[in-house]
């Protein structure tokens, strides 16, 4: 474990301003940018969930979107591997570049964008097969080459799961523990060699220990992957992220239709310390939300 | 006691009576034919065919005939039932109105009679396709009869799959297809197994559209499937018709044989049931 993670694991009284100090790497900025986001919008059935949002995704970095219930970065992190897709009366307007490429290009076919850019959901879905068989399930469907059993051996141990499961790896995954679960969709995900990882509250529905080694797993995989993570837990992008994205709701008077906004993008030590907008400074204090 | 107690009591009384007016008048059928069929339930009535001697008749071509029917049924319902209800679970955009009419009128047909079934069996299939009065077009109209039931069923079984599920295989970039055949379906089996097998037993103890499409009533020979044919409720209802005493009982003797089936083939269903049931 690096010095880094110990810190994370040891939070204590700190206040969010000292813990976002000692962490984030300050050059993530330098880097290329995965995603290029702009004027993006996103409505379900004509409602918008989320509008004009541009940042950028650097690479081998954490980002982290946070904000309010109903701020859309749920919606927005599902844009990244058009999950979007999925729902019907779901519209994305705006672009989103990865590597240049637009990904709602009309020649783009959502399928290979996931996988590319795999995903990690709130709540662990192990699907229900073996162990083995959950790892093994990408690299199936992809047909991927080279020895299936290898491959799954390598992403658990990724994920820091394979001291725990190795003697078990044919019985059901739905006997793992929830923090074992979560692990395994790492594992899974990891299983198809994607280019980036996303969470979408990754670690809401798990205990603190299990939070612990989720985080830690992340300053682990970053090295390797770009990650981008939504989580309502301010602590949690304090600690793991490098840029933190805020995002609000705003209300619109007439209709009373909420629609989320970006108010904020910049290096997390800097949203957790000297804010820019006096929402997001609002937000991160606990004055509002 | 008091008056609230007796209250409690006298409600919880009413409740047993009702369990007990159905579970009784079961006891009373089924004690009833047992008497009356056991001594006739012997292997002359498995093995020999339907004679006007009561002592070497059978009910072997109307079993074999059930039978058959019974394995064709499944071979015609199981994939047609399946491949709608994933359909409509899966591809069916559902805010298009042609798949609410469709919905809508797979519902109606679960509710429409069974002799109506017969009759269309009657003017389709047996004059209009030419089929004639032959065993094939009896497992059809059955089929016709019991794929709404199969159809709701493996519905069920589709939709309680957690989409949670759907989407993690999505993310993994698996194709519609790779999700449906590796994950959704392979989840849904039992449920759909479970709801097949009573579709089956109720299609073999029908016996209006049978009848309606022209099961014949007296065969003597073991049935083919483009042959003629009668079935094992028919043979009962025509033994009942003859005028000795000891058919009768050789009535009795077949509707053990035929609940003996049934009861076998709703046991298997709960089994399932109760063996794949899996909390998410």
């Amino acid at each position: 474990m690096t010095a880094m993670t110990e810190q994370a694991s040891t939070i204590g009284p700190m206040s969010l301003a000292e813990i976002a100090k000692g962490h984030g790497d300050q050059g993530v900025t330098n880097r290329d940018a995965v995603f290029k986001v702009s004027d993006l919008s996103v409505s379900y059935s004509g409602n918008v969930a989320i509008r004009d949002v541009g940042l950028d995704v650097h690479k081998n970095a954490v980002t982290a979107f946070i904000g309010p219930s109903g701020c859309g970065k749920s919606t927005l992190i599902r844009c990244f591997d058009r999950m979007n897709d999925l729902v019907p009366g779901a519209k994305v307007e705006g672009e989103v570049l990865y590597h240049g490429k637009n990904l709602y290009g009309s020649d783009v076919d959502p399928v290979e964008v996931r996988r590319r850019i795999g995903m990690v959901f709130q709540k662990p879905n192990p699907f229900p097969k073996s162990i083995y068989d959950n790892i093994a399930f990408g690299p199936r469907v992809l047909g991927l080459k080279g020895k299936l059993e290898e491959r799954v051996e390598r992403a658990l141990h990724r994920s820091a799961l394979w001291d725990e499961v190795k003697d078990r790896l044919k019985e059901s995954a739905l006997g793992l523990s929830g923090g074992q679960q979560q692990r395994l969709c790492i594992a899974r995900c990891l299983a198809v060699e994607p280019d980036v990882i996303l969470m979408d509250e990754p670690a809401s529905a798990l205990d603190p220990i299990s939070t612990t080694r989720i985080e830690d797993l992340m300053h682990e995989l970053k090295r390797d992957y770009t990650i981008v993570i939504v989580t309502h837990n301010m602590q949690q992008a304090a600690r793991v992220a490098d840029m933190t994205a805020f995002f609000s709701v705003e209300v619109d008077e007439a209709s009373g239709k909420r629609t989320g906004v970006l108010v904020e993008y910049d290096h997390t030590s800097k949203i957790f310390t000297t804010p820019a907008d006096k929402r997001t400074e609002d937000y991160v204090t606990g004055r509002f939300g | 006691m008091s008056s609230r107690a007796l209250k409690g009591g006298l409600f919880k009384a009413l409740l047993l009576f009702s369990l007990f007016v159905g579970l009784l008048m079961l006891v009373v059928l089924v004690l009833d034919v047992f008497l009356d069929g056991l001594p006739y339930l012997d292997l002359t009535l498995l093995t020999n065919p339907p004679s006007s001697d009561p002592e070497i008749a059978g009910a072997r071509p109307a079993i074999l005939a059930t039978l058959y029917i019974g394995l064709l049924l499944l071979l015609f319902v199981v994939p047609i039932g399946v491949g709608t209800a994933l359909y409509l679970e899966e591809y069916a955009d559902k805010t298009r109105w042609y798949n609410r009419l469709l919905e809508i009128n797979i519902q109606n047909l679960a509710a429409v009679p069974s002799i109506v079934y017969g009759i269309l069996g009657l003017a389709f299939l047996v004059r209009g396709l030419g089929l004639g009065r032959v065993l094939l077009a009896g497992a059809m109209i059955l089929t016709l009869l019991v794929l709404p039931t199969v159809i709701i069923a493996a519905r069920e079984a589709i939709r309680s799959v957690p989409d949670s599920i759907r989407q993690g295989a999505y993310a993994l970039g698996a194709t519609q297809w790779q999700v449906v055949s590796r994950q959704v379906l392979p989840a849904a089996i039992p449920g759909i197994a479970t709801g097949s097998i009573l579709a089956l037993s109720r299609a073999i103890g029908e016996t209006a559209p049978l009848i309606m499409i022209g099961a014949v009533t007296y065969i003597s020979f073991d049935p083919t499937i483009l042959g003629p044919f009668t079935a094992l409720p028919i043979q009962i209802y025509s033994f009942l018709r003859l005028p000795q005493e000891e058919f009768k009982l050789l009535a009795a003797a077949s509707i053990i044989v035929l609940l003996v089936l049934l009861l076998t083939l709703n046991a298997f269903a709960i089994y399932l049931r109760n063996r794949y049931r899996r909390t998410w």
